[in-house]
């Protein structure tokens, strides 16, 4: 099984890396890669994501043939794709963090800054909040509900379509932490930094 | 609910933990990625690793234990201690870090926060206050503590905030290694202040200080070095006492 991170150089993904890496057997061939072939010719893609939701849809625009590439493989082949925070965020329509940018279009919906209730809650939401889980998603294969995972982010997904919320979280307000979508899931949550449940939902993504 | 966090906290010269009393006297207690993985697998919310002398000798020791910790820690790991500009930020990134705090660097000029928080975004700028009590004001004190820079914390703190910081990590010098408590005072007044999270730090001694943090001074997160490094507690027992005092934490 072939796995690739895709690498298109926006902020840090050495933590993603090193958690599939982790989990992996040696049966899996991880590859952190931007090379659109090497992408298209995968089994599975990862799609990590930090800084801004503006800054990343340009970092993927910046590589030639990547947008169009992500899209065949999520979308025309229907394989399996994680996006990891900004990387879910992705999924939207349109994202409004710095200015308003198109995103990839892949789950209807936007992402816009968390309500924090006029400064009465703290942005970034930093830390370990409790998951509900809503929809039986496989990458949440034995992982209990109100697990613990670890987030750190100001905007938040809010898909047109409910059904495809898996986990919520709650905070300021009932925060989308989880989609799913046929072949597309996607974790605002970061997995790869969340102890021993989180790499349980890597092994899960692995093993789909 | 969000949990507070509980972030012990490493300090390391050269590439091996020591203990800091008011930032001398140092003691050897071991090997940071050791440590690390002991502080992850015992319940730790993050961990954090302050390089102290990085400011003056050859750091590059540092990189390889960031490197080596992130491939066995998969909780959050902070690295700060003589960060002095965006190429330092996007070294310890690289190497696995997944937060960088910095301190003087952020104090000589303000422009390294806004950048890099552009750049890498909020999530992982964590500026560090080290803030001393003179006369009615607190000074930010940049070096380890060395040299008062004459601002005003309240007010450094505020402007961290407006130039993209993710959190603030502030750190009382008259308490540091005095193990008689958090200045509650001053973590109350600078989280009221702002709306980003502050990591309180300096002074831990017992369980007790830790909840005092949190209640009184409102922190998100609590940071302690000895009272975790020499055995005095452990971060479950300090998790069980906090919960006990009806503080929502990871258990």
């Amino acid at each position: 099984m072939k796995l690739s991170i895709v690498d298109y150089k926006s902020g840090n993904i050495s933590s993603v890396i090193n958690s599939f890496k982790e989990v992996a057997n040696d049966k899996v061939n991880i590859e952190v890669t931007s090379d659109i072939k090497k992408i298209g010719s995968s089994d599975k893609v990862v799609l990590p994501g930090q800084g801004s939701f503006k800054s990343c849809i340009e970092a993927l625009n910046n590589i030639s043939g990547l947008v169009d590439e992500l899209n065949e493989f999520a979308i025309n082949k229907k394989k399996p794709l994680l996006g990891i925070c900004v990387g879910l965020q992705m999924f939207a329509d349109v994202g409004y963090e710095e200015t308003e940018t198109k995103g990839l279009g892949w789950i209807s919906g936007k992402v816009s800054k968390i309500d924090n209730q006029g400064g009465k809650y703290k942005l970034p939401h930093i830390g370990w909040n409790e998951i509900n889980i809503i929809k039986d998603s496989k990458i949440f294969k034995s992982i209990e509900n109100n697990s613990h995972m670890y987030f750190v982010h100001s905007y938040e997904f809010i898909p047109t379509d409910k059904k495809v919320i898996s986990a919520t979280t709650n905070y300021s307000t009932k925060v989308v932490c989880s989609v799913e979508k046929e072949n597309i899931f996607g974790t605002q949550f970061h997995p790869e930094k969340s102890d021993k449940t989180g790499l349980k939902l890597v092994d899960n993504f692995i093993n789909l | 609910m969000l949990k507070n966090r509980i972030i012990p906290c490493l300090d390391v010269k050269n590439g091996r933990v020591v203990k800091g009393i008011n930032f001398v006297d140092l003691q050897d207690a071991g090997d940071p990625v050791e440590q690390a993985k002991i502080y992850s697998d015992g319940g730790a919310d993050e961990i954090c690793f302050l390089d102290i002398t990085a400011s003056n000798e050859n750091r590059d020791t540092i990189y390889h234990v960031v490197k080596e910790t992130s491939k066995k820690c998969f909780v959050p790991l902070t690295v700060g201690g003589g960060v002095r500009n965006i190429e330092d930020i996007n070294k310890l990134l690289n190497c696995g870090a997944d937060k960088v705090s910095i301190n003087t660097a952020a104090v000589k000029d303000s422009n390294v926060v806004l950048e890099s928080s552009k750049k890498f975004g909020s999530q992982c700028i964590v500026v560090a206050i080290d803030a001393k009590k003179n006369g009615d004001k607190w000074d930010v004190y940049t070096h380890g503590g060395r040299n008062n820079s004459g601002l005003d914390a309240l007010a450094f703190a505020k402007k961290m905030e407006d130039n993209g910081a993710g959190e603030l990590l502030v750190t009382s010098m008259d308490r540091d290694g005095t193990q008689i408590g958090y200045d509650i005072d001053l973590m109350k007044k600078i989280s009221s202040m702002v709306n980003i999270p502050l990591i309180a730090s300096g002074g831990v001694g017992n369980l007790d200080h830790l909840a005092e943090g949190i209640k009184e001074g409102n922190a998100s997160a609590v940071l302690a070095a000895s009272i975790f490094h020499y055995g005095k507690h452990s971060v479950i027992e300090a998790k069980e006492y906090l919960n006990s005092k009806g503080i929502p934490v990871r258990i």
